[in-house]
């Protein structure tokens, strides 16, 4: 029982009795070396958590470094994150959960080095969550090699005569650079040294804590902090060092703190609802029957290639749709280049009797090919009895397997109609003859469906299917 | 003021807790922290209150990187002691 008439400072509520990492009788110990800054912070971190009563909604990160623990001392919610991605988990946790108070607690190696870019993306996106930068110009955990932010001429185990610029470059000065952005509310650089700066630094946490408690975005608190075992020094060594030269290339001052002015940062809550997912991929409730399993249905594999903007992709996706409607299982697999128009794209549709395993499948049954580096591309992997079907001008190509070519005046018929671009629905029809599982209705359906919100087409492609299929019982033994 | 009433703030220090760091000694502003010779449990030398002096700031604790080794208690006033005080300071 606490004595009411004696005030007691004394380890924070929000951290644990016991700490179990370093096993043994030493349970009540941090697995931190003697005089190092995280003890101390991790203390101001629990009093101002305690004083602001945000414990319940605090989700903290450790980073990868000596903090890597720091799940062992702080009793509240937490993640462990890979090297530097605390920033990408940190904006999905405060996301999914508006109420969460976010901390990422990282050092300079994993903010500074590998995370940076994270960092910064996050910083300018004002993410809702408060940052604790470790500056001990050093890497802890991995045995005191040169950070970003070493001092100049300051040796390391990897800059024994100390960091040289003309190699290296110079510190890199976080809270500078994140406050070149627009977002962030609160930046400021405090100092572990001693109690007078330590206290300094408990009201910029506190600052930060406050700004998530009311949700108003991105706070960044940077502290210079002492590695007394891999800089190799005493205590009074340590203050001084952070007092006289880590203070001198990193000032200590409130960049930025635009906390009473700022607005709490509403983003709406997300709606994933089924309706409105459905609303989005025009998924009509009506038509979306259930498939049915099938076991005399042999599993069929078409693959489409062509150049981008000759229609490869939408033809696949006519087919899958045309399938749906006949009630089977399918997939609609597309593989396309970086360029919207030029490059090469293809598509892999799957039509099955049964749910399918994988949409990637690399041997097609049928190959509708509308160029020829396509064609030539693809026609290894065409099955042994397959089919390919191909554009009349794409001329000769050699073929050396048991396969069935069909070259089909696809452009041609779709010249001969006005719409030189639909030779993809020329190709459509001809399949719909030959590969016989799905009838015309369902085809005509599917092109109505693709065709939705340009309804003026739909009567040309309904011909340019119908030319497509008469030319096959003209010429094709059916 | 019987010697009684003047209760004074101390530090209490968890010896097994102590790794010897000696930040705590250096910052002290009233210089009441010393070393011990001996060595506590897990092999470090502790530091220890001479027993007179302590103001109570709290500084030892707050730059004490150990968040067990170390707690301040400072006694309030009593209601006696604080309605003097009132007296002498008020208006």
């Amino acid at each position: 029982m606490e004595d009411p008439r004696i005030k007691i400072i004394k380890k924070p509520k929000s951290i644990l009795n016991e700490f179990p990492r370093k096993g043994g009788s030493a349970s009540t110990a941090t697995h931190y070396c003697p005089g190092c800054g995280h003890g101390i912070f991790h203390k101001l971190i629990g009093e101002a958590i305690d004083e602001l009563n945000i414990q319940d909604r605090i989700v903290m990160t450790s980073p990868v470094g000596c903090a890597v623990f720091a799940y062992y001392y702080f009793d509240c919610g937490h993640v462990q994150v890979a090297h530097g991605r605390a920033p990408a988990v940190g904006t999905g946790i405060s996301r999914a959960e508006d109420n969460a108070i976010v901390i990422l607690y990282q050092g300079d190696g994993d903010l500074a080095s590998i995370g940076l870019n994270e960092k910064i993306q996050a910083a300018n996106r004002g993410e809702k969550m408060a940052v604790f930068f470790i500056n001990n110009t050093v890497y802890g955990m991995t045995g005191g090699q040169m950070a970003p932010t070493t001092l100049v001429g300051e040796v390391t185990v990897t800059c024994q005569e100390g960091r040289d610029p003309r190699f290296t470059g110079y510190p890199l000065h976080m809270s500078e650079l994140l406050n070149n952005l627009k977002a962030p509310v609160f930046i400021e650089r405090a100092s572990l040294s001693d109690p007078s700066h330590i206290r300094k630094a408990k009201r910029a946490v506190k600052k930060a804590l406050k700004i998530q408690k009311e949700g108003k975005g991105y706070a960044f608190v940077e502290l210079l902090s002492p590695c007394p075992t891999n800089l190799r020094q005493d205590a009074e060594g340590a203050e001084k060092f952070l007092n006289e030269q880590m203070e001198v290339e990193f000032p200590l001052t409130n960049f930025r703190d635009r906390s009473s002015e700022a607005e709490p940062l509403y983003r709406g809550a997300s709606d994933f609802s089924k309706e409105l997912l459905d609303n989005i991929f025009e998924v009509n409730t009506q038509s979306e029957m259930e498939p049915l399993d099938d076991p005399d249905f042999k599993t069929k594999v078409i693959k489409i290639a062509g150049f981008g903007g000759q229609g490869v992709l939408s033809m696949g996706l006519i087919i899958a749709r045309a399938a749906c409607k006949a009630r089977n299982h399918v997939s609609w697999y597309p593989s396309y280049g970086p360029e919207q128009r030029g490059g090469t794209s293809n598509c892999t549709v799957v039509i099955s009797g049964e749910i399918i395993g994988s949409p990637a499948i690399d041997n097609p049954d049928i190959l509708v090919a509308l160029n020829k580096t396509s064609l030539e591309e693809f026609i290894p992997r065409v099955k042994n009895g397959g089919t390919i079907l191909y554009d009349l001008e794409i001329g000769n190509f050699n073929c050396q397997k048991n396969i069935r070519t069909i070259a089909v005046p696809a452009t041609k018929i779709a010249k001969k109609h006005g719409v030189v671009k639909a030779a993809n629905t020329v190709m459509l029809g001809v399949l719909m003859v030959i590969s016989k599982e799905i009838s015309q209705k369902f085809f005509i359906e599917a092109i109505k469906q693709s065709f939705a919100k340009k309804p003026k087409l739909i009567p040309i492609n309904l011909d340019i299917l119908e030319a497509g299929s008469k030319w096959a019982y003209k010429n094709l033994e059916i | 003021m019987s010697k009684k009433d003047k209760k004074e703030p101390y530090p209490i220090i968890n010896i097994l807790e102590c790794k010897e760091c000696g930040r705590c000694i250096l910052i002290c502003r009233k210089d009441v922290l010393k070393m011990n010779s001996t060595l506590n449990k897990r092999g470090y030398h502790y530091v220890e209150y001479t027993g007179e002096g302590c103001t109570g700031c709290g500084d030892c604790y707050y730059t004490c990187p150990e968040p067990l080794a170390i707690e301040v208690h400072i006694p309030k006033q009593t209601k006696k002691n604080q309605r003097k005080l009132n007296g002498n300071t008020a208006h």
